[in-house]
C-alpha cells in the first residue's frame, strides 16, 4: 500500500490541518472592521506573508485565488488583457487577429498544463489572441533556440510568455533563467505556472525576473481550494472576477483559513520556520514570519525523495523490459518525488486498474475527461508516438514515502505489468465470439 | 468470483451491479468511454455516453462501495461499431448497432481485457438469463420480464462468451421491480428516463447523421416493375418496409400507400410497393453462431422461432440446412449444425452450407443486414445475420 500521486494532491501536514481546523473555528470576514473582522484579517496576512516569504515576494504581491487553475488564468488572461488595455491597433490588425489588439501574440511551449493550454486557447477563440507555440525537446524541455526565435521577429506584438517552473506530468525542470532572461530583452513580461515545482526547488520570485508566478496550496500539503498568482510591483493584471474589490486584482470575501493553512504549509514546504514555532501545536497566532531559510532541511528532505526516487527507477530499468524513463534521466534537471514511464503494450488504464487493486495510488499523468485519462499532449509533444504514449505511468513521491513502499512497489510491478500487456493485446485483437 | 460489472449509468446496470455484490462477489465497476469527446454525444435525449452517464455509474458505484473505473473503447467502438454501421447501410442493409456492440466491444474486447486482467465474468444489466443445463452446457433464456426482454440483442453470443457472463436482472419479472429495489438501496439514478435509440447519434435523427456520412445523392425510386416513379434523395437512408419519406407525390394506383421493398445501393435505387409486397416467406444467411451447444439437425426440418428485431415477435418457422449440405446430412443421417459451420466458408453467405428459415407464415418488412435470432420456447439457439429473403408474393 502506498499513495505514489503527490503531484495530483498531496496529503495534509498535521501542522497544517491544525492551524487549518483552528483557523476554521474564527469568526469574521477579514474585510469587516470590527474586531472580528480584524482577528480573520491578521490570519489571513499571516498566511499571505508567509506564503510570500516561501517565494521570495513581498505580501503586497501575493492575490490570493481560488487555486492552481484560478491562479493561472488570471496570471494569462490578466497579462493579456493589461498589455492590451486602452491600446487597439486601430486598423493596424493585419497580425492583430480577429479583437485588433495591439499584443495579439502569446508565447507558450507546447508541454504546458491544461490551465495554461484552456485559458490561452480560450484567448484565441474568443479574442483572436494568436498563440505561439514553442517546441520543446525530447526530454520535454522548452527548444530556447525557438524561443528567441518567436521573440525576434516581432516581439512588440507579444504580450506576453507564459511557461511551466517544471512539467507537472515528466518532472522536466525548465530553464526558468533562460526564458526570463529571452522575454527581458524584447521587454515583454512571463508569467510562470510554478504549482509543480513549488515546494520541490528553491522559488525566489524576485530574482526570477518574471511578472507573475502562480502557485497552489494543496500540492504541497494545504487545502485545496487556494491558490495564489504572485504579481510583481508595477505590473498591471486585470481581473477576472468583479465585486467587493478586497483584492485589487481579485473580488471576493477572502479565505482566511485556507491563506493561514497555506501559510503553515508553505513554510513546511521550503524549510521556513517562524520564529517560536517548534511543531504544529501552535502555528497560527500572529507570529512574526522569521524569513531564515532553513536550507539544511528542504535539502534534507529532497535528497531523501530523490533517493527514493532514484531507487525505484533504477528498479523498474533493471527489471522490466520495455519501461521506458521519460523527461531528464539527470536527477538534477527532475523534480524530486517524480518518476514517469511508458511501459510497451501496455494500457495506462490496466497499469493503473492492477496497482489500485494491490493498493498503490499512482497516475497516468494526463488529464481526465470523464475519468478517462486522455493521450498525453505531453508525451506527443515530446515526440512519442501514440502508443508509446498509452502506456504512461507517473509515479510522484512525496516526504512521507518510505523505503519499504518502494521496495514493495518494486516486487509488484513486474507481474503487473506483464498481466497489462496481456489485457492490452486482448482489448487489440479479441478472439471472443463468432 | 471476481465479476466486472459493466455500468452505463443506467438504473439496471447499476442494480445488477449490485445484485453481483449481494451474491458475495468481488465486484468491480467500470464504465465504457465510447467516445473521446463526450460532449458531443446524446446532448438531448438520455443515452449511454455522456459525462452525466459516466458521472451516475461512479457515483452508484461509489453507494455500492466498490471500486470503478472509466475505460476507453471508444477506438474500438468507433471501428467495430459506429464505422461498420456506415458500412452496413452504405450497402443497403439494416444492422443493428446494440447487437455489434454486445458482439464486438462488452462481450469481446471489455471480456478479454477483464479476463486478462483476473476477472472471471463481466455482469451488465441486460435483461436475459443464463442457465446451465444438467450436462454443465451454458444456455441463453429470455428474461423473465417478457417485456424487457433482450435475449435478441445477445443472440449474438458463443458458448464461450455465455461461460463469463452474468445478467443479474435475467429473474427479474419486470423493470418497475428494479426501479423500486434502486430506489430501496439509495441509488440516485432509480427514476433515471430508459435510454433508447442509438447512443452514437445525439439527437436520434438517423437520417440526416446517415446521409452526413454516407452521402446522399439523388436517385431514382421504383415500382416492382422498374418504371420510374419518383426522386430519393440518397437511397442509403432508406430501410426495407419504411413507409414515410418517400414524397411520391401521387398516388398509386390503387390508393394504397407504398413502402420500401428493397434497397440499391449499387445503382442508387429504392423499389417500392403495396404492403402485401413486404411479405417474405424465406430468409437464409450466413455470419451465424450458436448461443451454446449448436442443435443436431437431422433430415426433418428443426421447428422452432425465429424474430428478426429487437422488439418484434417471434414467429414460427422451421430451420433447414440449405444446399449441398442437405444431401450429406441426409447420407450421415443427422449433422450436428457446427459442422454446417465449418462448410461455410466454401459456400459463401447464402450459398451451400448457409441456413435457411422458412416461415410458417409470411412477415412483413425484413431487410437484409438483420438478424434473425431462433429460439427454442425460452432459449435462444443461436442467430444469422439475413443476406437473402425470398418474398412470399412474386412480383
Amino acid at each position: 500500500m502506498a499513495y505514489l500521486d503527490h503531484a495530483a494532491t498531496s496529503p495534509m501536514r498535521p501542522e497544517v490541518l491544525a492551524a487549518y481546523t483552528s483557523a476554521l473555528g474564527v469568526v469574521g470576514n477579514p474585510s469587516s472592521i470590527h474586531a472580528a473582522g480584524q482577528a480573520a484579517r491578521a490570519l489571513l496576512e499571516d498566511g499571505r506573508e508567509a506564503i510570500a516569504a516561501s517565494l521570495g515576494a513581498d505580501a503586497v504581491e501575493v492575490v490570493l485565488t481560488g487555486g492552481g487553475t484560478e491562479a493561472v488564468n488570471l496570471g494569462i488572461k490578466g497579462l493579456y488583457w493589461a498589455r492590451n488595455a486602452g491600446g487597439r491597433a486601430g486598423g493596424a490588425g493585419g497580425a492583430g487577429g480577429a479583437g485588433g489588439a495591439a499584443m495579439p501574440r502569446i508565447v507558450v511551449p507546447m508541454a504546458e498544463h491544461h490551465a495554461t493550454i484552456d485559458a490561452v486557447e480560450w484567448l484565441a477563440r474568443h479574442e483572436g489572441a494568436v498563440i505561439d507555440w514553442i517546441e520543446v525537446d525530447a526530454l520535454g524541455r522548452i527548444r530556447l533556440d525557438a524561443l528567441d526565435a518567436a521573440l525576434a521577429t516581432g516581439a512588440g506584438e507579444v504580450a506576453l510568455v507564459t511557461a511551466l517552473w517544471a512539467n507537472n506530468e515528466v518532472g522536466t525542470i525548465q530553464p526558468v533563467r533562460a526564458i526570463v532572461d529571452a522575454a527581458a530583452r524584447f521587454g515583454v513580461p512571463v508569467h510562470l505556472d510554478a504549482i509543480a515545482a513549488f515546494g520541490s526547488v528553491p522559488i525566489d520570485f524576485h530574482a526570477s525576473g518574471a511578472a507573475a508566478l502562480s502557485v497552489s496550496a494543496h500540492k504541497i500539503g494545504g487545502p485545496v481550494g487556494i491558490g495564489a498568482l504572485l504579481v510583481r510591483r508595477g505590473v498591471q493584471v486585470e481581473p477576472l472576477l468583479h465585486g467587493g474589490n478586497q483584492q485589487a486584482q481579485r473580488s471576493g470575501t477572502q479565505d482566511a483559513a485556507g491563506a493561514a493553512a497555506f501559510g503553515v504549509a508553505a513554510r513546511g514546504a521550503t524549510g521556513l520556520r517562524s520564529a517560536g514555532q517548534v511543531d504544529g501545536s501552535q502555528p497560527v497566532a500572529s507570529q512574526p514570519v522569521a524569513s531564515q531559510f532553513v536550507a539544511s532541511q528542504f535539502e534534507a528532505v529532497h535528497a531523501r525523495m530523490a533517493g527514493l526516487r532514484d531507487r525505484l527507477v533504477g528498479g523498474i530499468l533493471s527489471t522490466i523490459d520495455g519501461a521506458v524513463l521519460r523527461g531528464d534521466p539527470d536527477s538534477a534537471g527532475r523534480l524530486p518525488g517524480n518518476a514517469h514511464f511508458t511501459f510497451d503494450g501496455c494500457e495506462g488504464d490496466s497499469l493503473l486498474y492492477l496497482l489500485d487493486a494491490a493498493g498503490y495510488s499512482v497516475s497516468t499523468g494526463s488529464a481526465c475527461q470523464a475519468g478517462v485519462p486522455d493521450v498525453s499532449h505531453v508525451l506527443l509533444a515530446m515526440g512519442l508516438p501514440e502508443s508509446a504514449a498509452r502506456g504512461a505511468l507517473r509515479f510522484t513521491l512525496g516526504p512521507e514515502t518510505t523505503e519499504a513502499e518502494i521496495d514493495a512497489l518494486l516486487t509488484a510491478l513486474p507481474g503487473v505489468v506483464e498481466q497489462a500487456r496481456a489485457a492490452g493485446l486482448a482489448a487489440r485483437t479479441p478472439s471472443l465470439g463468432r | 468470483m471476481r465479476v466486472l460489472a459493466a455500468m452505463s449509468g443506467g438504473v439496471d446496470s447499476a442494480v445488477a451491479a449490485a445484485r453481483a455484490v449481494d451474491a458475495g462477489h468481488d465486484v468491480v465497476g467500470v464504465h465504457l468511454a465510447l467516445s473521446r469527446n463526450p460532449g458531443t454525444l446524446r446532448t438531448g435525449s438520455r443515452g449511454c455516453c455522456t459525462i452525466e452517464d459516466s458521472m451516475d455509474a461512479r457515483r452508484a458505484a461509489s453507494l455500492l462501495g466498490i471500486p470503478f473505473y472509466v475505460w476507453d473503447f471508444s477506438e474500438r467502438f468507433r471501428s467495430d461499431v459506429i464505422d461498420d454501421f456506415v458500412a452496413e447501410y452504405a450497402a443497403g442493409r439494416t444492422p443493428n448497432p446494440c447487437m455489434r456492440c454486445n458482439e464486438r466491444i462488452k462481450f469481446a474486447a471489455l471480456l478479454e481485457k477483464a479476463l486478462a486482467l483476473g476477472f472471471d465474468a463481466v455482469a451488465t444489466g441486460h435483461y436475459a438469463q443464463v442457465r446451465t443445463d444438467s450436462a454443465g452446457n451454458r444456455e441463453l433464456h429470455r428474461a423473465a420480464a417478457w417485456a424487457k426482454d433482450q435475449s435478441y440483442v445477445l443472440g449474438v453470443l458463443t458458448a464461450e462468451q455465455l461461460a463469463h457472463a452474468m445478467f443479474p436482472l435475467g429473474e427479474t419479472p419486470s423493470k418497475d421491480e428494479v426501479r423500486a429495489e434502486a430506489a430501496a438501496r439509495g441509488l440516485t439514478v432509480a427514476h433515471k428516463p430508459d435510454s433508447h435509440d442509438i447512443c452514437f447519434i445525439p439527437d436520434g435523427d438517423t437520417r440526416g447523421w446517415l446521409a452526413e456520412r454516407v452521402g446522399a445523392t439523388e436517385g431514382a425510386i421504383l415500382d416492382r416493375e422498374g418504371t420510374r416513379i419518383g426522386t430519393h434523395p440518397g437511397a442509403a437512408a432508406f430501410t426495407v418496409g419504411q413507409r414515410k419519406g418517400l414524397n411520391i407525390g401521387f398516388p398509386s394506383d390503387d390508393g394504397k400507400p407504398r413502402f420500401v421493398l428493397e434497397v440499391r445501393p449499387k445503382t442508387n435505387e429504392v423499389v417500392v410497393g403495396p404492403r402485401e409486397a413486404l411479405a417474405v416467406s424465406e430468409l437464409s444467411g450466413s455470419r451465424f453462431s450458436w448461443a451454446g451447444m449448436p442443435p443436431v439437425l437431422g433430415d426433418a426440418p428443426l421447428v422452432c422461432e425465429v424474430q428478426v428485431r429487437a422488439h418484434a415477435d417471434p414467429v414460427p418457422a422451421e430451420l433447414v440446412l440449405a444446399g449441398e449440405v442437405i444431401a450429406g446430412a441426409a447420407i450421415a443421417g443427422e449433422v450436428l449444425a457446427e459442422e454446417v459451420r465449418d462448410t461455410r466458408s466454401a459456400g459463401g453467405p447464402g450459398g451451400p452450407g448457409g441456413l435457411r428459415v422458412v416461415l410458417r407464415d409470411p412477415l412483413d418488412g425484413v431487410a437484409p443486414g438483420q438478424t434473425a435470432v431462433l429460439y427454442l420456447g425460452t432459449r435462444v439457439l443461436g442467430q444469422f445475420t439475413i443476406d437473402r429473403t425470398v418474398s412470399a408474393v412474386p412480383a
